[in-house]
């Protein structure tokens, strides 16, 4: 029963179909209390859709969703004590900032008095109270996002749904709203329910991420996990840069796979469980794991050629060519400069990884 | 950016400005035509003395005016008595009008909403459904509806046939009657405006709403219904305009004793029993007094806007 109580959202075998397109195939994930939970995946892969399944604003084909221990599935939206930030905000126009607020207080029986009180305190939270004799129109995109934040919070709901906040902002406002998301999540100690397509915003602010992709889960875990430890081959791809490579696995033994990339390289990397021997999959290799010496550091440094160097800001990108092989991307930080080397374009030299850099993937 | 426009401005905006009232010509034009000149004639004649068998006499007189405030006696000779006749017709009038009014918008809303919230290749299909009865004449459908209200007609015919009634309603006739006349020769007026309102609005609106707790009605009075009172306003004043100066459904479906100010004012021009400079002078008191409403309700209109709703 404890257990139980721990889950602030446990959504069982939830299908959702319209007419003949299937929108969530059969997905189970339990969220915990106080948990900053991300959905992430691209347009159309039904995140958007869980979310508004949980909200009350679509229907459960089939399955079953529990809130805090307590069926959901078949409630209106208005009797769920859970509340939505909407992805344009959805701010009344034609109330102050301060009635927007306290609105939802208002309807929980608040009197009007209480709830502007209470609506007060909420912006002085999120620091509008200065507008709150304005209309929306009259605030900027960011304020808006505040608004609706604050009204969102102030009815105390179990959970809080995100849908796609931050997307209508710029970068520079972005970053220090995510900033903000986190900080009021860990102050107000509500669970936080976020959907994004923004896989560097889901890696920032979540506690854990459900990937998912073609209305199925892909993997569900910490952060590192999803980027470290990848699946399969949509996570690895979607979830940062990386090498994808097609190799053959020769052997495996003590729980290490020798695998073949073509043009007899050959590298060893941790086994996983689902690939066998003589399979063909794929590996992932994050290019930040990978480096460059005029001598093979370890047995299976790659032989290769650089065929381009691309400076970006933090990092330089060097893209190798391997002999007889596939491209490989390389990234090197700039502060690393003084323990790792870059080499000019033409240069022939090896590229080197530590065991557990390369990640084979279950397609 | 802003400094190029700012140095090119005074010369552009001259060009632009000239343009602009050239442009505007046709339509002012035509307006003067079809709406100024009109008026500004019914505003002489209803000074003007009358002809008796129609017609004016171009001699300046108040008689038009004082015949609808004043009872002088049927010589003219007696000591001047407020003459309640014309006031009375005036008041059912603006009474008859605004209960059709509100009829409409009873029906109007959610057929507007319901069209709103079709899809978006339904939405053209039902508007079209709803205009294709005004194809038909006006006074072909007033009249009609005329035969389908009365005692023996068909409306009465069934309720008695399914047992709801024993004897027939009597509809004709009624203020109801006209009510239900100018509700049917007005209602698109109503539905247009209020479908083009809802179907810009935004109803993640509405889901905010039950998102933050509030019932269907609460979301409907407190949300909705804000956001799309312009098309509401506008609504109303399509129907309560005409209403008001209509005289086929009062005539037809409400009898002499549901006289309105519509069918004054025709009985004026028709034929060699009218008077001219009266019934323009009637025509300008319908007019002030439409403005006058009109005017009071865009007041109380901006008043609540500014107030926030």
């Amino acid at each position: 029963m404890s257990d139980k109580v721990n889950i602030a959202i446990d959504v069982r075998d939830a299908v959702k179909r319209y007419g003949d397109f299937t929108a969530l195939k059969k997905i189970s994930l339990s969220i915990m209390d106080n948990e900053f939970f991300t959905l992430l995946g691209p347009s159309g892969c039904g995140k958007t859709t869980l979310l508004r399944m949980i909200a009350g604003f679509e229907a459960v084909t089939e399955g079953a969703i529990y809130l805090y221990g307590d069926e959901i599935e078949n409630l209106p939206p208005n009797k769920r004590p859970v509340n939505t930030v909407f992805q344009n905000y959805a701010l009344f126009p034609h109330m102050t900032i301060l009635d927007n607020v306290a609105f939802g207080l208002e309807m929980r029986g608040k009197s009007k008095s209480e709830a502007r009180t209470k609506a007060g305190e909420m912006l002085e939270l999120v620091q509008l109270s200065q507008f709150s004799a304005r209309k929306p129109s009259q605030l900027s995109g960011g304020q808006q996002q505040r608004v609706a934040l604050a009204r969102a919070l102030a009815p105390q709901p179990k959970v809080l749904l995100l849908d796609e906040p931050l997307s209508a902002l710029d970068l520079k406002l972005r970053k220090a709203m995510q900033l903000e998301l986190k900080h009021l999540q860990r102050e107000t100690g509500i669970t936080f329910i976020f959907v994004t397509h923004d896989q560097e915003e889901a890696l920032t602010m979540s506690d854990r991420i459900a990937v998912m992709s073609a209305g199925e889960l892909q993997q569900l875990g910490a952060p590192t996990d999803i980027y470290e430890r990848p699946h399969n081959m949509f996570v690895a791809d979607f979830i940062g840069e990386t090498n994808l490579l097609e190799v053959s696995v020769d052997g495996i033994e003590n729980g290490r796979a020798t695998c073949h990339l073509g043009g007899g390289h050959e590298l060893t990397c941790n086994a996983v469980e689902g690939v066998g021997i003589g399979s063909t999959v794929h590996m992932s290799i994050r290019p930040e794991r990978l480096y460059m010496s005029e001598t093979p550091v370890e047995t299976e440094g790659l032989h290769g050629r650089i065929k381009e160097n691309i400076f970006v800001g933090t990092d330089i990108t060097t893209i190798v060519q391997l002999d007889e092989g596939p491209d490989f991307v390389v990234r090197t930080s700039n502060s690393d400069r003084g323990n790792k080397r870059i080499f000019e374009p033409g240069v022939e030299m090896f590229v080197n990884m530590e065991l557990g850099a390369a990640r084979l993937l279950v397609d | 950016m802003a400094a190029g426009a700012a140095s090119g401005g005074s010369a552009t905006t001259d060009t632009y400005k000239e343009a602009r009232t050239w442009l505007l010509l046709p339509a002012w034009v035509t307006l003067t035509i079809l709406a100024l000149a009109p008026v500004f004639m019914m505003l002489i004649y209803s000074f003007l003395t009358k002809e008796f068998r129609g017609g004016v006499i171009w001699e300046f007189s108040l008689s038009a005016y004082d015949q609808f405030f004043f009872d002088r006696g049927l010589f003219g000779d007696e000591a001047p008595k407020i003459e309640w006749t014309y006031v009375t017709i005036f008041w059912r009038s603006i009474w008859q009008a605004g209960a059709a009014t509100l009829l409409s918008l009873v029906i109007g809303f959610p057929t507007a909403y319901f069209i709103a919230t079709r899809s978006e290749s339904m939405r053209p299909v039902w508007v079209f459904l709803i205009t294709i009865p005004y194809w038909v004449n006006l006074l072909i459908r007033t009249v009609s509806m005329k035969f389908l209200l009365r005692d023996q007609g068909p409306l009465n015919d069934f309720l008695i046939n399914i047992g709801l009634i024993d004897s027939p309603l009597h509809i004709v006739n009624t203020n109801f009657a006209v009510q239900l006349g100018l509700f049917y020769s007005y209602l698109p007026f109503m539905v247009l405006p209020i479908y083009a309102a809802v179907e810009r609005y935004n109803f993640a609106l509405s889901e905010a709403a039950a998102d933050l707790y509030a019932s269907k009605w609460t979301t409907l009075r407190r949300v909705l219904l804000p956001a799309v009172k312009p098309g509401v306003f506008a609504g109303c004043i399509l129907v309560f305009v005409p209403s008001m100066g209509s005289f086929l459904a009062p005539d037809l479906l409400g009898g002499a004793k549901n006289f309105m100010i519509g069918s004054l004012i025709e009985e004026q021009f028709k034929g060699n029993a009218g008077n001219w400079p009266f019934g323009a002078a009637a025509s300008m008191i319908l007019l002030t007094m439409v403005l006058i409403i009109l005017m009071f309700s865009a007041r109380q209109q901006a008043k609540a806007d500014k107030a926030g709703g």
